[in-house]
């Protein structure tokens, strides 16, 4: 067994996903690679979401993945540090909100 | 930043067959990816054979201003090797008989060598109409005696392709050396100036992108349109084309991939980039490069791997164009820089 739970190097067998079940397999990427088509957004655009996306989800494959994705687009690592930081505020935005009810609780709790 | 060629630096992977060695071994030798020959074979494409011959590719020699970090010439301002008048005359009788319509000329920086003014008007003279000079840029730039080079490639319509790896400071500078992104945009603004690369003028500007890096390059249509953008907006800039280039796995770029621990993930982008249609259109089909020295090799990364055309005609001196077509191109692992994806060549993606 490997030693550690994330191999890089499994990145490029996630097409075997299929091996275990052909149509279900396929249809995902079938609908994988429609999503990243040029469409009302473009690629780039796309890309870049999925990059901010693939952080908030704490996927180390799709970062490395999209990371490259960007570079090979001509993305520049501070475009892709900007992407990064709608994810980042996002998430502590979830996370402040919900302060909103803390405060609720307390106000009802409170004497 | 590389300020030393490879053979300057007595670097092992000066040596071409180091270079050949690594790209047999590690995960080609133990299987793990397929060679070139078998995955050409299984897409029943072996051997590669030339077609019409289009473009004489002639390298007047690996002296540069620059020393870019993916080179894959190893040029620098160090490298002494270029074209004497003795080689190109013997290039001028092969231009007055050959079937190629092309000329293009390469380094290094071509125009660095002393002969190169005299080289193009002689060509010119023995019926040469379709010039490429691959100029880097700056050189225009880099002295006083090369500030005429832009009225001299209008006076023979020579179609300029030059490199530009990206439209912002950082990345260009970060492989090409500091001052150079400045120094490049000055250039096309001069090229521009006199009528190179404006819309609709027969004055050709092209530019070729390589990635900054161990990943390949993205879509051409997509690249061009960012690089138009982005170098009006900003600098005012018109040029004609962008080619998309990838970067091959061979001496100076292979030497960045074993050092950053890129080379296996390198490697593995461009078997699984593997495109067959782009194999049927690899420029080794159309094109003979001559080395410096007057060799013939099927493409310049086969002259930087000193592998020599397979046949009885080896050198310029003995050219014959009918016996020099019926070869086989000779390959290795660093074939699959050509073939992956859109595919690469000295004129952009081929598939």
């Amino acid at each position: 067994m490997s030693k550690t739970y994330y191999d890089p190097a499994d990145l490029r067998k996630f097409g075997k996903i299929t091996e275990w079940n052909e149509e279900l397999g396929n249809k995902f990427f079938d609908y994988y690679g429609k999503v990243f088509e040029e469409g009302k957004l473009s690629a780039r655009e796309k890309s870049l979401i999925a990059l901010a996306v693939a952080h908030t989800e704490q996927c180390p494959y799709c970062i490395d993945a999209y990371t490259k994705d960007g570079l090979q687009r001509g993305i520049t690592k501070e475009e892709m540090m900007e992407a990064l930081h709608v994810g980042a505020a996002i998430k502590s935005g979830a996370t402040l909100v919900l302060g909103v009810q803390m405060m609720n609780q307390v106000n009802k709790l409170e004497m | 930043m590389t300020t030393k060629s490879l053979h300057k630096r007595e670097s092992d992977l000066a040596n071409s067959n180091r270079q050949l060695e690594i790209l047999s071994n590690g995960i080609f030798k133990s299987g793990e990816l397929p060679k070139f020959a078998d995955k050409i074979t299984e897409t029943n494409q072996s051997p590669i054979r030339p077609k019409k011959l289009e473009i004489l590719q002639i390298n007047l020699g690996y002296m540069c201003n620059q020393v870019c970090e993916h080179c894959h010439i190893d040029a620098g301002p160090d490298r002494e090797e270029i074209m004497t008048r003795e080689t190109m005359l013997q290039c001028l009788d092969v231009i007055k008989k050959t079937k190629a319509h092309t000329l293009d000329l390469t380094g290094g920086a071509p125009e660095m060598n002393p002969e190169f003014r005299w080289f193009v008007e002689e060509a010119s003279k023995a019926g040469i109409k379709d010039f490429i000079v691959r100029s880097n840029l700056t050189i225009i730039r880099a002295n006083k005696k090369y500030h005429g080079l832009p009225e001299f490639f209008k006076t023979y319509n020579v179609h300029v392709v030059s490199s530009m790896p990206h439209w912002t400071r950082g990345k260009t500078d970060k492989q090409r050396g500091d001052g150079v992104f400045d120094k490049s945009i000055k250039a096309l603004q001069e090229l521009n100036a006199i009528g190179y690369g404006m819309p609709n003028s027969n004055l050709k500007l092209d530019l070729v992108y390589n990635p900054s890096g161990a990943f390949l390059p993205g879509d051409q249509a997509s690249l061009e349109k960012e690089f138009k953008k982005s170098l009006l907006e900003d600098f005012g800039i018109h040029f004609h084309n962008l080619f998309a280039i990838t970067n091959l796995p061979i001496s100076r770029f292979l030497d960045y991939l074993i050092a950053s621990e890129n080379y296996e993930d390198y490697m593995y982008s461009l078997v699984e980039a593997y495109n067959p249609s782009a194999v049927a259109n690899v420029m080794c089909t159309n094109t003979i490069s001559v080395s410096w020295d007057g060799w013939l090799y099927d493409c310049d990364f086969n002259q930087i791997l000193d592998l020599k055309v397979a046949s009885k005609i080896k050198h310029i001196k003995d050219y014959n164009e009918e016996l020099l077509h019926n070869r086989d191109i000779i390959i290795s692992q660093h074939c699959y820089g050509c073939t992956a994806g859109a595919g690469s060549s000295c004129q952009g993606s081929v598939a």
